[in-house]
């Protein structure tokens, strides 16, 4: 049997930047000054029913229009598989429902906040929506939860019954859960700004949120933006060993550093996390144009969706924006892009795209 | 009569996050269900919790719910009638 390829054919993200009626990053707007970055939203309602959005947090809202975008973009009507990932699931009701426990002291509980706090609310609200009683899997997985459902995703598409699937990473914040973050030093302390994620000297990160869904299929489009050559995922890897990983990875591809047009590293500002990637900056992509996202977006769970959006962006448009370089480099064509993400030496995620 | 009424009303909107509808909306005599306000039986089942919790009435019978959740009218009477707190 032959392996089928698998293409990105639709895309949709909302995140703290206008990402969801805009080209590529054209009116981003670079935020240096919060330690948790806000989103830029659309009108909900018109993507959402008003019955049905009254009940929704802002995950599942995100959610529900960003896959709702990548479906459109791809022109598709429904799908053969639904999987997200997502690392901490609908917080804000958890939050809710956690604290009406307490409040209540354990009685009188609502239903509302509690059907809707589990980590798969979005893809379960998703197929609702589109009355979809295929697969359906949400990764809770840290920092690969993203790469988790992609690589699933992968995987079925290369199956013969499954030609299409919608893939996402949504995470969003609650208020009570940044209040923790902050008391345990996850995000940078107040009233240090500017908070620059390259070269930062400090522990902790800017936090942030956002849904980004993938409309993937087996079958190459003329609006198809690239194909997804592999997506690999390890949990513990030494600083030491990210270089060999990556030989291996790209080997495994029938591809060497040098094939890579463009490498897309997952900087968080967090000095001890990102030590992961100053050798892969210095040394081994030395000769490789760089690329940064996480200011944007904010570090998450599941910011790594928001990164594969603008590798995926860079290979449509053949550009990459001032905005997300990380070295001065360029290339005449982006064919091959690398996506490299690790939080705090754990859960480390490769991805290969490549113009189709 | 009319005071429990208003914060009735009130308190639906604000339990049920009925984002697009106002309390001078809602008529004593709408369905809450179906066609007037258009709730569901998750709805429902937060209504149970709110005579509960702010008025100290559990209702035993589910099939009692029809009755006492067809409109605001009807909702104000049982509280008023049975209420604890």
């Amino acid at each position: 049997m032959r392996i089928k390829k698998t293409y990105i054919n639709g895309l949709g993200c909302i995140s703290a930047q206008k990402t969801f009626d805009t080209v590529f990053l054209e009116e981003a707007e670079l935020n240096e000054n919060d330690t948790i970055l806000s989103l830029k939203v659309p009108v909900y309602k018109d993507f959402i029913p008003p019955v049905a959005i009254r009940r929704m947090a802002k995950g599942v809202k995100n959610g529900i229009v960003a896959s709702t975008l990548a479906l459109r973009d791809a022109q598709l009507e429904t799908v053969d598989a639904i999987i997200t990932g997502t690392g901490m699931g609908c917080i804000e009701d958890s939050e809710k429902f956690l604290k009406a426990i307490l409040d209540n002291n354990e009685q009188f509980l609502t239903p509302t906040s509690f059907i809707q706090s589990t980590h798969n609310t979005v893809g379960g609200q998703i197929a609702l929506g589109l009355q979809c009683k295929a697969y359906n899997l949400t990764y809770v997985n840290g920092s690969v939860s993203f790469e988790s459902a992609l690589l699933d995703a992968k995987m079925k598409i290369e199956e013969e019954d499954t030609s299409s699937v919608l893939v996402g990473g949504i995470d969003e914040t609650g208020d009570y859960t940044m209040s923790l973050f902050k008391l345990i030093g996850f995000i940078k302390e107040e009233n240090q700004s500017p908070y620059t994620v390259l070269n930062s000297t400090t522990k902790g990160v800017v936090f942030g949120e956002g849904a980004a869904f993938f409309a993937l299929e087996n079958e190459k489009k003329e609006h198809s933006y690239a194909e997804i050559l592999d997506v690999e995922i390890l949990n513990k890897l030494e600083v030491q060993d990210v270089e060999k990983r990556i030989i291996a990875f790209l080997d495994s591809n029938d591809l060497a550093i040098t094939d890579v047009d463009a490498v897309v590293l997952g900087y968080n500002g967090d000095v001890e996390s990102d030590l992961y990637y100053k050798d892969l900056a210095d040394s081994t992509f030395a000769n490789t144009p760089q690329v940064y996202y996480k200011h944007l977006s904010g570090e998450y769970d599941t910011a790594s969706a928001f990164g594969l959006w603008v590798g995926v962006k860079i290979i449509k448009n053949q550009t990459i924006p001032e905005i997300v370089k990380s070295n001065s480099l360029e290339k005449s064509a982006y064919k091959t892009i690398l996506l490299y993400n690790q939080r705090n030496g754990i859960d480390h995620g490769f991805t290969l795209i490549s113009r189709c | 009569m009319e005071a429990l009424k208003q914060e009735l009303k009130s308190k639906i909107v604000e339990v049920l996050n009925l984002e697009d509808i106002a309390v001078a909306d809602i008529n004593d005599n709408d369905a809450l269900f179906g066609d007037g306000l258009g709730l569901d039986s998750i709805d429902a089942l937060e209504l149970i919790v709110m005579l509960d919790k702010d008025y100290g009435i559990k209702l035993v019978d589910p099939k009692e719910g029809k009755t006492i959740f067809q409109s605001i009218e009807t909702m104000a009477a049982y509280i008023g009638a049975n209420r604890v707190k």
